[in-house]
């Protein structure tokens, strides 16, 4: 595949490898921030090739993960009523709420359908004009424009039966929540690239010149993931702090600006809770006032109450690097990926699955 | 989705009947039934055993063993791309039968229809049957027609059954499978799953993938007949596609199986649709690969007998089992990482980012 295969070149990933071992005089703390680079790192089994030197921190930048549960507590709330259909993308439905998944609710008769945009929701809507159609918006800044899309489409359209449940999450607040911690020990950053794509790079000046820690904008297939941190890992060893963009095929210092503008038009920012991390002041997106019709929150009278996360779970200390999902009291015992007692545990590119997953082979766990 | 039906209904034009769609009436046994059975299912599966249209067939058999199975079959969208549920019914069950080294002779073909199909469809999906039946050299021997009112169904629900005779020098069985085995793989994997997905509701996607939907009757003859008891497990990879089967044998056994990423072939465009939906090829369903786990010392001329048939032409050693890691699938990256297969949890579903 063009613009695949090429960064998934064995000969390419042993050459970082090496230059990374031979960069490397002492241990270093990465935190990787986005999920997809998560994913990517656990499919390939990258970390058991990295010297033992390097330890990856799995970051909060899993949008399954951090959506607080009282926010699924809504979605399932909403797909139980009558003539409702809830759409979600695919891996929000196992998701565990406080009683129910999006996925139980559906075998208890909850229209839920799994979309791959939200505009196809907005069709949905078209189509039926006797239903309340909502789509729950989960994502980082990626998914922001197309969410936000959908709502100008369903504008333009003088669609009334459309809206969204808005659960956006914002990446540079994230990583200065985790800095922000004074247990962290987190000394480089790799970046999301898909992300800064939308948004651009300048957002993380500041946080490098704060935190004094590199950040490099890094891309998600095995070749951009060993670049990235054979980047990080030359700033640290020469005590430098710069901000790098890896992953500038695809990453224009300004982003891409026409979708700025649509996430702008139709969103505001807010204070945000992330599951397992709790309250981060401005990480989030609301719909703004203006495009009130289409905000679920406030077209629907939800009045649920607020359950507590379960308190034997520790994603937050988990996300932000201060312990490995093994430490865990729980980890194996209490919670699995059949019975999640937080969200890490759910999504297949959530810290703790990809360590439960990884540990079944004998002996490697501490590794991992 | 008529765009994916066959051009088989041209060369074999649908009866005229006064009827359009099927009715709750077409279940009662009464005259309608008879109308939508003599004119069409009849006609068209027309053999010795099922002429005689009484309530069961009657077969003489040989001595040795038989086998026997059975499967019912939901998918939707009824017709994609590639294939549609009446082809999938007979080779899902002709499958079955090669899988515990028979040869699949007789079938019993049931309908579960929702109120309101179109009898043009039901005679598209019947064609398809008949079809691959004669390819798979089985004959429908016996069946039968339910109706079920709008919205108890989802406009038709077929079970097949069906019982082949074992080859004589077949021995396949989960227990003798040992260290050292080599699994293999019949072809690439993932299409059929795709080719769903494709046309599901909310993730339609352009793309010339199409469903691998075929038969093992003869191949898996032919690898009996040239290697007897040196085949020691055969399984389809349908539904969980490659690793759940992996899994399952892998636990069962409590012996560890290695596989390598670089042997196994995805087609450019799954590989492409898995990327975009955040699927994992090893976990998408076949409908027309099966996994061998073969003596070391064959498993070479069983790749090449293999490459030799149609549907085998990305036939290849994926890897072998050993004590190292009981009950794990342990997958070896391109890249020269590990991890391991787990079994799904849940259906797989695509993911965000």
């Amino acid at each position: 595949m063009k613009y695949l295969s090429e960064y998934r070149n064995p000969e390419l990933v042993k050459k970082y490898l090496d230059e990374i071992r031979q960069s490397c005089t002492k241990p270093w703390m990465i935190m990787e921030v986005c999920g997809g680079q998560t994913h990517s790192i656990v499919k390939n089994g990258l970390l058991q090739l990295l010297p033992k030197e390097i330890t990856m921190v799995h970051g909060p930048g899993c949008p399954v993960c951090v959506t607080p549960m009282h926010l699924i507590d809504k979605a399932v709330y909403l797909a139980l009523k009558e003539k409702v259909i809830l759409c979600s993308f695919g891996d929000m439905l196992r998701v565990p709420g406080s009683t129910d998944s999006l996925l139980e609710a559906k075998s208890k008769g909850a229209d839920v359908r799994i979309l791959y945009s939200p505009l196809e929701a907005v069709k949905l809507a078209k189509d039926n004009p006797n239903k309340q159609v909502v789509f729950f918006a989960v994502g980082f800044e990626t998914t922001a424009p197309a969410n936000a899309l959908s709502v100008l489409h369903a504008h333009r359209e003088g669609l009334e039966n459309y809206s969204i449940l808005a659960s956006h999450v914002l990446v540079p607040p994230a990583i200065d929540a985790v800095m922000n911690d004074d247990l962290v020990n987190i000394q480089g950053f790799l970046a999301a690239g898909h992300v800064c794509t939308i948004m651009g790079i300048g957002e993380y000046g500041p946080l490098v010149e704060k935190y004094q820690v590199p950040i490099v904008v890094t891309g998600f297939e095995p070749v951009d993931i060993l670049h990235g941190i054979l980047m990080v890992v030359k700033q640290l060893e020469k005590s430098e702090h710069k901000l790098e963009n890896q992953y500038a095929r695809v990453v224009r210092p300004e982003g891409n600006p026409e979708a700025r503008k649509v996430i702008e038009e139709v969103f505001e920012i807010t204070d945000r809770e992330w599951r397992g991390v709790g309250n981060i002041p401005l990480s989030g997106y609301q719909v703004k006032e203006q495009y009130a019709a289409f905000d679920a929150n406030k077209k629907f009278s939800i009045k649920i109450p607020k359950v507590e996360e379960n308190p034997e779970c520790i994603a937050g200390q988990v996300l932000k690097g201060i312990k490995k999902p093994h430490e865990c009291p729980q980890f194996g015992k209490g919670c699995t990926p059949e019975r999640p007692l937080g969200a890490p545990m759910v999504s297949s590119e959530g810290a703790c699955a990809a360590y439960y997953h990884f540990s079944k082979i004998s002996g490697q766990l501490t590794e991992a | 989705m008529s765009d994916y039906k066959s051009i088989l209904s041209a060369s074999c034009p649908m009866p005229k009947l006064d009827f359009e769609i099927i009715t709750m009436g077409h279940g009662s046994g009464g005259m309608l039934t008879h109308k939508l059975l003599d004119a069409g299912v009849f006609d068209v599966l027309s053999n010795e055993y099922l002429d005689k249209q009484h309530d069961g067939a009657v077969f003489d058999v040989t001595p040795g063993k038989m086998a026997f199975t059975t499967d019912s079959y939901v998918v939707s969208p009824i017709f994609f791309p590639g294939g549609n549920i009446g082809e999938l019914a007979i080779n899902g069950t002709v499958n079955d039968l090669c899988m515990c080294g028979a040869k699949a002779a007789f079938i019993s073909l049931s309908f579960i229809i929702e109120e309101g199909l179109r009898v043009s469809d039901f005679w598209e999906i019947l064609l398809h049957i008949k079809q691959a039946a004669d390819h798979a050299g089985v004959k429908i021997v016996t069946g039968d027609t339910k109706v079920v009112e709008r919205g108890k169904g989802d406009k038709i629900f077929i079970n097949t059954s069906g019982v082949g005779k074992v080859h004589p020098e077949a021995a396949i069985s989960v227990d003798r499978i040992k260290t050292g085995d080599k699994v293999i793989i019949s072809n690439d994997i993932a299409r059929h799953g795709i080719a769903i997905m494709s046309v599901r509701e909310g993730l339609e996607f352009e793309s010339d993938i199409e469903s691998d939907t075929c038969h093992f009757n003869h191949i898996v003859e032919q690898l009996l007949e040239d290697f007897g008891n040196g085949i020691h497990f055969l399984r389809d990879a349908t539904r969980g596609g490659l690793s759940t089967i992996l899994n399952e044998v892998s636990q069962s056994l409590s012996k560890g199986i290695a596989i390598h990423q670089k042997d196994i072939t995805v087609d450019e465009s799954v590989a492409g649709a898995c990327e975009l939906l955040g699927l994992d090829p090893l976990y998408v369903a076949n409908e027309g690969v099966f996994v061998a786990f073969v003596e070391a010392s064959i498993a070479d001329q069983v790749v090449q007998k293999l490459k030799s048939w149609e549907n085998g032409l990305h036939a290849a050693v994926i890897g072998e089992v050993a004590d190292q890691h009981p009950g794990q699938v342990v997958f070896h990256s391109q890249i020269g990482g590990r991890r391991v297969v787990n079994m799904l949890v849940g259906e797989q579903l695509p993911r965000i980012c």
